[in-house]
């Protein structure tokens, strides 16, 4: 009797789980992933689009941008410019793997095998998400951000709340801490907080107190000047949308809390903007390993695997820098390689890896390595530690500089011996997020004088910012601060190389 | 512990709806703008559809801060290298960007223009956003009610058609307890131990007491249910009915136009995109909107849609012969009680002149009053629009109408010289009306 799990690209909701835990037994029981507990829900391609247009989650407040983003993908799916996502994946606990009804059944063990499994684990042992965000709480959050946006567009007007929304939206970028000093509440406490602010405020609302007569006006508390003022502020402060939601001296509350939920989104989803190779790679290096052994037990058939082995190689294609398809490096390819390449060095290494990786060359647990390196790194460090020379030489990779004053690019490495390490310290720097994103922060507010908002961005390396955002998100920025804002650039010799202002904007 | 695999197939579908609502609201002004364009541009058969919005990046960007695509001082590792090695040179595109093309876009984000589907509906909403009915039209829709018959409770009195049945013998059976009429089964149960007792012979003498008790309470019993009705007029409960107003919700169009040989076929096709307009106009307000094609030269003819658009006719022109077809088709088959009556009437302006007067007459007299809306648009060929553009220069039924307005808000004229024209000119016939209304 055939021990086949299933032999027709039909699947049924039978086969979906005799599948799920064969692989279950594979991923936890022979490779030791340590996942969250899993939920597998099936969608039709329509629910897919909806869940990708809000930027993956099942649950998501309102905003026009999202109908943007619903629109083109509608536009490209419908002219077949590009497919749908086969999966989503979700860090919650218990973690949500969206399936599409039309993925044949091969298709269906794939995306298990990477999301319920790949994602999963990498989402419950990668260090940033385990500082970073809370799996359990997410939820119960986009829902409570789901209602209070929706109670503040009844209240206040959707033409409100979209103008603080935009706002927030363009500075979501500046609205995350990325380097954890204050203790976090998680999301569930946050929750539980915003709920009791909300509770309070409406139960001790008492109009009377306003018509009591007696009381003066307390005495103006003296104005803070320089040092005292910036230390009261915190300054400087990298994020801008937390300064903002604490100091600015125009918002409401309810406008104060709609930039918080913003910031809590966006500090939510940093970590996966900072582990986009390693989470992608760890998952495709998983599926790839599952699919197989499936194979090996017997349990998929000739075609499956085959079906497997297309739509893997195109996930992991890397084009040529010079191939008409190439628009950057492929996270899955990168990751998936170097996922690999550990384990080529862990179980059978050369004698320059062990001169380049000495602490896992030869060990023989490429598992172990495997899953160290998982929990324990994000894409530049990882880069900047796993990329081996024998990688470089198969990607033929090369670092092209551009120096502003040099009339030429030139090719300062290559796939050679003196070129390794210059390469795998670019493309290290390429994923810095201290380096990707400018460096921008608050560094003044006068909040005794004019009330003018300093914001300052330190250059590196003379990268400049572009203007016609810049600007655009400074209007933003004055929109929420209610009074001047300036933008200044600063390079590493303290000398200013630009400088937006934008004034207040005049109440509407 | 096993999987289950949870269906949401089945939850409801369209999520994002209020997100697309609330995007339409943020493109709002561009897509009015290619909604207009696409009245003015596009052949008939295709406006009123689907329609492809391009909007501009630059009005629905959400900006970020991020860094520029050149300049400073950066690196950047590329795949696949093929010849070159340390130290080789690449000239620099001319003007900064070039032939690293698009990569220097955030995420991928490059292009200029945003381009999707609007439906139909949504066109439609657009298109007429800004477009009301007539103010004197809405008065006339409430003064022109048809009237429907509503249930509206019950009443003591009625015809018997509406007798309510249930009603009725709740209220019978509660005055029969009420006040104790005999149940038809104790009258059959005194007759049958009566002529159980009869039957009986001899009788005893106790028996022969029985049966005259028997008798008595027999004859008391019948005769309390004869006083006691089973059905009295005070139970009689009917159906109520109220008529109700009813607004009509069915209209009519006439469309006129002169098919003498003066009128080329562009003016015809001006005139086409004029009635066009209207009737998708109307089909939005009206649940049932009819069509009614007149055209006319010296006498005028109802005729189809096709022969209306389509096919020519020599003569001359007599206006007042189309205004009297119309006339006697609403006579004959659109009671003005029951249609919104609306008229369009396009024209290149030539009368004769004696028929100057009766045209008049009848327009003002007989047409108008039984009109919601009665529009005269003078089309005109692009060499005509030349010589006519100035107001001094006007054509001879021109010249006739403009005596009309000022009796009659429900009439108004405009002249059309191009495509791009109708439109606007369709625009102002209603938003004028309805200001001055106002």
């Amino acid at each position: 009797m055939s021990k086949l799990l299933f032999d027709t690209g039909e699947w049924t909701f039978d086969t979906l789980r005799r599948t799920y835990d064969a692989i279950e037994e594979i991923a936890v029981g022979e490779m030791g992933l340590d996942p969250y507990p899993n939920q597998i829900e099936l969608i039709s391609s329509e629910q897919m689009l909806d869940a990708t247009s809000s930027i993956g989650m099942p649950i998501f407040y309102h905003h026009w941008s999202f109908g943007k983003s619903f629109a083109r993908q509608e536009t490209m799916y419908r002219k077949g410019y590009s497919g749908l996502a086969y999966e989503i994946v979700i860090n919650s606990n218990p973690c949500i793997s969206y399936i599409m009804e039309e993925n044949t059944m091969t298709m269906q063990a794939l995306v298990m095998a990477h999301a319920a499994f790949g994602h999963n684990h990498f989402f419950k042992n990668n260090y940033l998400f385990k500082e970073q965000t809370d799996a359990a709480g997410i939820l119960h959050y986009l829902n409570f951000a789901k209602t209070y946006v929706a109670r503040c567009e009844e209240r206040h007007g959707i033409g409100a709340v979209e103008r603080v929304l935009d706002a927030a939206h363009a500075l979501m970028d500046q609205g995350v801490n990325r380097y954890g000093r204050r203790a976090r509440a998680s999301l569930s406490q946050e929750l539980a907080r915003a709920e009791a602010r909300i509770a309070h405020a409406e139960e001790n609302f008492n109009d009377l107190w306003r018509t009591v007569p007696g009381a003066a006006p307390k005495r103006q508390v003296r104005p803070q000047h320089g040092e005292a003022m910036s230390d009261r502020l915190g300054l400087p402060e990298e994020n801008i949308l937390y300064f903002l939601e604490k100091f600015s001296p125009k918002l409401r509350d309810w406008e104060r809390e709609l930039l918080r939920i913003v910031r809590n989104i966006a500090q939510y989803f940093y970590p996966q903007r900072l582990t986009k190779v390693m989470n992608e790679g760890c998952a495709t290096y998983v599926h790839y390993k599952i699919m197989n052994r499936l194979y090996d037990k017997g349990l998929i058939g000739d075609g499956a695997i085959l079906e497997f082995l297309h739509s893997h190689s195109s996930v992991v294609f890397q084009p040529d820098f010079d191939d008409p398809r190439y628009s950057g490096i492929n996270p899955y390819a990168l990751g998936f390689e170097m996922m690999c390449d550990i384990e080529r060095i862990a179980t059978n290494p050369t004698e320059e890896d062990r001169l380049f990786s000495p602490e896992i060359a030869g060990c023989g647990d490429a598992m172990g390595a495997l899953k160290e390196v998982w929990a324990n790194f994000r894409d530049d460090s990882f880069v900047a530690q796993h990329l081996s020379p024998h990688l470089t030489r198969k990607m033929r990779l090369f670092n092209l500089a551009d120096r502003a004053a040099a009339p030429h690019y030139e090719i300062t490495a290559i796939h050679d011996e003196r070129g390794y390490r210059k390469v795998r310290r670019a493309l290290a720097r390429q994923y810095d997020p201290g380096l990707r994103d400018p460096n921008i922060q608050v560094t003044g507010a006068d909040l005794a004088g004019d009330r003018r908002l300093v914001l300052t961005h330190r250059l590196n390396d003379e990268v400049p910012l572009a203007e016609r955002d810049a600007i655009a998100v400074l209007g933003h920025v004055a929109g929420l601060w209610g009074f001047d804002v300036e933008l200044r650039g600063v390079g590493a010799d303290e000398a200013q190389r630009y400088r937006y202002e934008t004034s207040a904007p005049t109440p509407a | 512990m096993a999987i289950n695999v949870i269906d949401r197939r089945l939850n409801p579908s369209g999520k994002s709806l209020p997100n697309r609502q609330r995007f339409l609201r943020v493109a709002k002004e561009t897509i009015k703008e290619t909604v207009v364009r696409s009245i003015r541009e596009r052949s008939l058969k295709e406006v009123g559809g689907k329609e492809v919005v391009n909007i501009p990046m630059r009005r629905i960007a959400e900006p970020r801060l991020h860094h520029a695509a050149s300049g400073g001082d950066r690196d950047q590792v590329f795949p696949g290298n093929k010849e070159f090695v340390a130290g080789d040179t690449l000239s620099k595109p001319k003007s900064g960007a070039g032939d690293k093309g698009r990569e220097g876009a955030p995420d991928g984000e490059g292009e200029d223009d945003f381009r999707f589907t609007i439906s139909a509906d949504e066109y439609l909403d657009i298109l007429f956003e800004e477009l009301e009915l007539p103010d004197l039209a809405k008065r006339k829709l409430k003064q022109m009610e048809s009237h429907k018959l509503n249930r509206a409770g019950l009443s003591n009195s009625g015809s018997p058609t509406n007798l309510n049945l249930v009603r009725t013998m709740r209220h019978s059976l509660a005055r029969r307890i009420s006040l104790r009429r005999p149940k038809s089964s104790e009258v059959a149960e005194a007759e049958a131990m009566i002529a159980e007792l009869e039957a009986l012979d001899p009788r005893s003498a106790a028996d022969e007491a029985r049966l005259v008790e028997l008798r008595e309470r027999h004859a008391a019993l019948s005769a309390r249910a004869r006083r006691i009705g089973y059905i009295d007029p005070v139970d009689l409960r009917y159906n109520r009915f109220e008529p109700k107003p009813q607004p009509m919700a069915q209209a009519v169009m006439f469309c006129l136009m002169d098919v003498s040989g003066s009128m080329t076929e562009d003016m015809k096709d001006l005139a086409k995109r004029f009635f066009l307009l209207l009737h998708i106009f109307l089909n939005r307000k009206y649940k049932h909107v009819d069509l009614v094609f007149i055209r006319h030269t010296t006498e005028a003819k109802e005729v189809d849609e096709d022969t209306f658009f389509n096919s020519r006719e020599t003569g001359g022109t007599v206006v007042s012969s189309a205004l009297a077809e119309m006339r006697r088709i609403v006579e004959e088959r659109y009671p003005v009680d029951e249609w919104n009556i609306y008229a369009a009437q396009a024209s290149d302006g030539d009368n004769y002149a004696s028929d100057s007067k009766t045209c008049l007459q009848l327009l003002t007299e007989e047409v108008l009053p039984i009109c919601q809306y009665f529009a005269y648009v003078e089309v005109y060929d692009s060499r005509q629009a030349e010589i006519f553009h100035s107001s001094l220069n006007v054509s001879d039924l021109w010249k006739d109408y403009q005596t009309v307005p000022a009796e009659h808000a429900n009439f108004a004229m405009k002249r059309v010289f191009s495509k791009a024209d109708v439109f606007p000119v369709f625009h102002q016939l209603f938003s004028e009306q309805r200001n001055a209304a106002a």
